[in-house]
């Protein structure tokens, strides 16, 4: 067991570090006046200096590097105030599903603009009627000589509103049970008969949007993969949506022991407080647990292995533990905890909004239930859920709310 | 960067996990369980003393094997699944550690030998009554090296016969035979005693403060108790896992409902992250690493977590059969208690793992 970089990843980190020190400077123009300006002035930066996507192949403008080199820049990264998220679903899913399914006109008219930050991408999957059961999708696309006929609505688009194309997964065969009858393909989100509403969560933001298809027409050859066997295409999106979802952001152990310097506990300050510091301490054993589990997955990356359904442990135990923590500190801010106008909080109110986006964290990419329901049946292999739906044709399902 | 076992690393651990699946099966715990007389397997004892396991970190001029402490770590792993009745921790992780940390040439070269060829029983002598060993309850004393005290549990003190004692001016070395009454544990298979020492003859053992060097050697105990802990932890989901998919209730197995589901990605998920942490508390024994404190409190506190869930949630999904004497479960249930407490129990720990935050963070 050895923490340290090895010759070779040391070098890379060195390189990689020099870079971004350099990059970055020059990158903190006055001209990006707004976030989504910033972004992709960066992410351009990135591209031209193989940093992109740093495991694509060069070919496609990827550094060519290997996983393991993917994660130390990204480490190195993550210790620079640079924007770089509105591009993760695109890069990280929506992509790398179009290059494995497109033909070459069609990858070679999209990876580079994507890659440079100039176009970026949605995937829409998720219906009102779907959640966890993502192939119960009822938008519906009719053939039509070369097009195809798309109505109904996606949901928990993230980024719609923003986004110029995106990967769409349609019911193209009602008459076959739901697995069977799906086809994927790509489109312009600026295609009449689009209509994208984002949604106001429950925590005050708008990440995700609602997107309505009236009578949209796609031409056949903006299919990916063959017609019915979408759902095949879907899973290769989402195994490489698991990959990209990470814990990641939002309060951790480190602000909260931070934040109970300051604050009072009944005797005193709250770092004080023996039933407060057991719970920094479990806190702790689940970050540094997971840092090390990271640990140990760069180590299987690093000797070829693909890292498997085991990866779900992370967002059970960042979500939960970002609910906890948010609402530890909050509680502890007695009446005033209530207050959540950042100004006048401590960490600019980063517990309370840690509080009202932990729900959403621990729905997103899987819910806490699916995701304990893969580690049982694929890694444990305990028997799958009793799927009465699996050899009904579509139409004949029940329909609830 | 390689956070896991090396191969040849990983060669040891199966070899342990074969040669334990062969000479330490359910039936050699239950003897030393069921026998109120038995307190240790001596058969058990003697080939893992053949194997060269006492003295896997031992270094060569003190008749070791002079690995390191990441192979010690994969076997404690194996021991701990097996749930191995010999007193290999207490004479190896903390008597052995002490020796190594502490001992002056002439001590080392005395015992060292005689520990790893499984000459002698170790058992380190802490606890004088309720509650953890502080300045004020300490109450054990040494006058021109005679040591006078009773302290209360000693693992393995009916059996030992090198103490390494903790007294208000230090540790102290004691040969034994010592004055020693059995007690009823929750864990028969790891034995406690109450030991008195009147007026007996005493070896200074460092001349460390005798809080300090306990601390020390807990440091370093914790990380392999982790690694059997972890190990305790893992048979016990293999168990649960092996009833839950044999055991058929209203038309099916368990194992497809999804409360034992849950239960079981629960179990998992606790031992995974007591896996990381045992990972990188081994990684902090092994290269001496500053952060050693931190990383075995935080080592200890997750694998002690993982083990207590795991060993009651196996009793829970094998249902009644789980609560009788017959069924295996109980075994990791009583070792999982022991193991969280011999070192210090959880809560102590915790208390460590955020005063090692505090002083890292002011620094």
């Amino acid at each position: 067991m050895d923490f340290e970089d090895s010759p070779h990843e040391a070098a890379y980190r060195a390189t990689a570090r020099d870079w971004l020190a350099t990059n970055v400077a020059e990158h903190k123009a006055p001209s990006h006046a707004d976030d989504m300006a910033a972004a992709r002035s960066w992410q351009a930066r990135k591209a031209a200096a193989g940093y992109a996507q740093i495991t694509w192949p060069k070919e496609w403008g990827g550094g060519g590097g290997t996983p393991i080199e993917g994660v130390i820049f990204g480490q190195e990264e993550a210790k620079h105030p640079v924007q770089y998220g509105y591009f993760s679903i695109g890069l990280g899913m929506c992509v790398p599903t179009v290059m494995a399914f497109a033909n070459d006109d069609t990858k070679q008219r999209f990876v580079g603009p994507a890659l440079r930050g100039e176009e970026i991408w949605s995937q829409l999957f998720s219906e009102p009627a779907g959640g966890s059961d993502v192939a119960a999708i009822r938008t519906r696309a009719i053939r039509d000589g070369d097009d195809w006929v798309v109505n109904g609505q996606k949901v928990w688009t993230s980024g719609a509103h923003y986004s110029d194309f995106g990967i769409v997964l349609v019911r193209t065969n009602p008459d076959v049970p739901k697995h069977k009858g799906l086809t994927m393909f790509w489109l312009d989100l600026r295609s009449p008969g689009i209509e994208i509403r984002p949604i106001h969560q429950m925590s005050g933001g708008s990440n995700f949007n609602e997107v309505y298809f009236t009578d949209v027409r796609i031409p056949d050859s903006q299919r990916l993969g063959d017609v019915d066997s979408g759902w095949k295409v879907a899973l290769v999106t989402l195994m490489n949506e698991r990959l990209a979802i990470g814990g990641g952001g939002g309060a951790g152990p480190a602000d909260i022991l931070r934040a109970a310097r300051e604050l009072d506990g009944a005797d005193g300050p709250l770092i004080k407080d023996s039933a407060f510091r057991q719970r920094l301490a479990d806190w702790h054993v689940q970050t540094e647990g997971l840092r090390n589990t990271r640990m140990r997955t760069m180590t299987a990356l690093s000797r070829g292995q693909t890292p498997g359904p085991e990866s779900s442990i992370g967002k059970i135990i960042a979500a939960n533990q970002l609910q906890d923590i948010g609402n530890a500190a909050v509680e502890a801010e007695d009446q005033y905890g209530i207050i959540n106008d950042p100004a006048l909080l401590p960490l600019k109110g980063l517990f309370q909004s840690a509080v009202m986006n932990a729900p959403g964290l621990r729905i997103a990419g899987g819910t806490d239930e699916i995701l304990k329901n893969i580690i049982a049946e694929r890694v444990l292999g305990l028997p799958g859920e009793i799927r009465v739906d699996k050899d009904d044709a579509f139409k004949d399902l029940p329909v609830g709310r | 960067m390689n956070f896991d076992y090396s191969d040849d690393q990983k060669m040891l651990k199966d070899e342990a996990r074969k040669f334990l699946a062969a000479r330490c099966d359910a039936k050699v715990v239950r003897s030393v369980l069921d026998d109120d007389a038995k307190h240790y397997d001596e058969a058990l004892w003697k080939s893992v003393a053949e194997q060269g396991w006492l003295g896997a970190a031992i270094p060569e001029e003190y008749g070791g094997l002079g690995l390191g402490h990441i192979e010690l770590c994969a076997i404690a792993e194996e021991l701990g699944r097996a749930c191995a009745p010999i007193p290999f921790a207490s004479t190896v992780y903390f008597v052995a550690e002490a020796l190594l940390l502490y001992g002056s040439p002439d001590q080392k070269s005395k015992w060292l030998p005689k520990i790893a060829a499984g000459e002698v029983i170790g058992a380190f002598a802490t606890s004088e009554g309720k509650g953890p060993v502080t300045a004020r309850t300490l109450k054990t004393t040494v006058v021109n090296n005679r040591i006078t005290g009773a302290k209360i549990p000693v693992t393995d003190g009916n059996i030992g016969n090198l103490l390494i004692v903790l007294a208000k001016e230090g540790l102290y070395l004691v040969e034994g035979p010592v004055n020693s009454e059995v007690l009823t544990t929750l864990d028969p298979t790891r034995p406690a005693a109450r030991v008195t020492f009147e007026n007996i003859h005493a070896e200074r053992l460092g001349d460390e403060d005798g809080l300090t060097a306990m601390q020390t050697v807990f440091d370093r105990a914790a990380v392999l108790l982790a690694f059997e802990q972890l190990g305790g932890a893992d048979k016990c989901l293999e168990m649960a896992k092996e009833y839950a998919l044999s055991r058929y209730a209203f038309g099916r197995q368990i194992a497809g409902y999804q409360a034992i589901k849950h239960k079981l990605a629960d179990i998992y998920v606790k031992n995974e992250i007591a896996r990381s942490n045992a990972y990188y508390g081994a990684w902090a024994l092994n290269v001496g690493a500053a952060e050693l404190p931190l990383a075995a409190a935080t080592a200890r506190v997750a694998a002690s977590d993982a083990f207590w869930f795991a060993s009651k949630e196996n009793i829970q999904t094998h249902g009644g059969i789980g609560f009788t004497w017959e069924a295996d479960p109980q075994l990791y249930y009583r070792r999982s208690r022991q193991l969280s407490l011999v070192a210090g129990a959880p809560a102590t720990w915790r208390e460590r793992l955020v005063s090692q935050l505090e002083t890292r963070n002011a620094a």
